[in-house]
């Protein structure tokens, strides 16, 4: 069967891509696109190594089509850091050593992007629960939440 | 394992024609959440994927100036949270529908995959039952109205004829003195399936009598399931310790659940009565408060 040819943005920049139906967007990024920082931890929506935003929403790139991503705006950690300058959320999570083995810090910080840009200012539960879908074994979670709260006391202009 | 087509139909003939047309099986994509594990588990080898987004009637979320809701079949849980009133008018099928899968699930799942995909322990399926929503299904005949209790047959099976799929559902306006509540029990705070669902909705008078109810249980059957028996152990009376004790009888009598890991069938039929009791007083402080 001839491939879908799809046109999409993926950071702000226009990318066209061949994929056959059975390639979710995880699998384009990752194979077609060379945008290898989504992870695949499970292909089945439940630990969220895979997150990124489309169309402005948090979504598992495991669970989405390539197909469907034509004439979307797909966001992906490799758009978080502008240049060689980190996101506030990447340095926190650095600095406050939110990350071990590093394989779900991508998910990780795409939902809690997206979380902040919703909501500025969330209680720890809110972030808590915001994140539920991300699984990470190393940390305990509680370095992350930490970070996510540090970083949003930092960009609302409080100290920390 | 055959190569699959996929289409991205823009109107709901064209998807008709396409499901009817195909010569294999056919799935609906919405959310996907379910479509795709399945896909990738190689539970489904379909020849034609059809993509139901790309049609306006699938996608929007709309209320009527009767006050019912038409709500898109592919509308997600994340979308339906944003409409300015849907969640304070009928906050049972909200919250059903919050309770499904995490942050980045809900951007995706809607009411229309929750109920195809046919799970005796969707949460969606018993708040949408009780709140006597109704299906509106295109297909090669033309168009049909059902309620959302007679689309389950069995365990990942639908009544649905071939060629056919759910556009949208209706839920009607939110009547003076109702409520609805849904509850399930999982192991854990989130994000499992449910060992017991109940949805419950009801109106309640002036004087705190209800006057009409529907009780609806999940994982406790094939399907999920709507309790009429349940409804008439509390329609007339206030909701006393009589009435709660006897809704919850008629809840236990209608159970007939599975023994899983997730729990047995003594268990599962015990919690379905005390989750009825306690749906049915948030229900009614939720119709008393309004």
């Amino acid at each position: 069967m001839a491939k879908h040819h799809v046109t999409t943005t993926i950071n702000g920049e226009p990318v066209e891509f061949l994929c056959s139906t059975r390639q979710t967007l995880l699998d384009v990024l990752r194979d077609e696109l060379n945008l290898t920082g989504s992870k695949e931890g499970c292909a089945s929506g439940d630990c969220g190594a895979c997150s990124v935003m489309l169309d402005g929403r948090l979504v598992c790139s495991c669970l989405v089509l390539g197909a469907e991503a034509e004439g979307k705006s797909v966001e992906t950690i490799e758009g978080m850091a502008e240049g060689d300058r980190l996101h506030p959320l990447q340095q926190n999570f650095l600095e406050d050593a939110a990350l071990q083995c590093g394989i779900c810090t991508p998910g990780f910080l795409v939902a809690a992007k997206a979380l902040l840009e919703r909501n500025p200012d969330p209680t720890e539960t809110e972030v808590r629960y915001w994140l539920a879908g991300n699984l990470c074994r190393c940390t305990g979670y509680d370095k992350i939440i930490r970070a996510v709260m540090r970083t949003a006391a930092e960009v609302r202009g409080e100290a920390s | 394992m055959q190569s699959v087509q996929f289409e991205a139909p823009g109107t709901v003939e064209q998807a008709v024609a396409l499901l009817a047309g195909a010569t294999g099986d056919a799935r609906v994509l919405a959310g996907g959440t379910d479509l795709l594990v399945q896909l990738r588990s190689h539970m489904v080898d379909p020849a034609l994927v059809v993509d139901i987004k790309h049609i306006e009637e699938t996608r929007t979320l709309v209320r009527n100036a009767d006050g019912s809701y038409t709500i898109g079949s592919a509308v997600a849980g994340a979308e339906a949270h944003e409409h300015d009133r849907f969640a304070a008018e009928w906050p049972g099928v909200m919250e059903s529908w919050d309770l499904i899968g995490s942050t980045q699930i809900q951007g995706r799942a809607s009411l229309g995959g929750n109920l195809c995909n046919a799970s005796p322990a969707a949460d969606s399926v018993p708040a949408m039952i009780a709140a006597g929503m109704t299906a509106n299904i295109a297909g090669p005949g033309g168009r049909r109205t059902v309620p959302v209790e007679d689309i389950p047959v069995a365990p990942g099976r639908t009544s649905l004829a071939n060629g056919e799929f759910v556009v949208s559902f209706n839920l009607p306006a939110r009547p003076a003195g109702g409520g609805d509540a849904y509850l399930r029990l999982i192991p854990r705070t989130e994000m499992d399936i449910a060992v017991v669902g109940c949805g419950v909705a009801l109106v309640l008078d002036a004087g705190g009598i209800v006057t009409s109810a529907r009780v609806s249980l999940g994982a406790v059957a094939p399907t999920v399931l709507l309790v009429e028996d349940a409804a008439r152990a509390i329609v007339g009376t206030r909701l006393d310790d009589d009435a709660l004790a006897a809704l919850d009888a008629a809840c236990q009598a209608a159970c007939s659940p599975i023994n899983d890991k997730r729990g047995t069938i003594v268990y599962r039929t015990q919690v379905a009565g005390v989750l009825a009791r306690r749906a049915a007083r948030i229900a009614a402080e939720r119709a008393g408060s309004r």
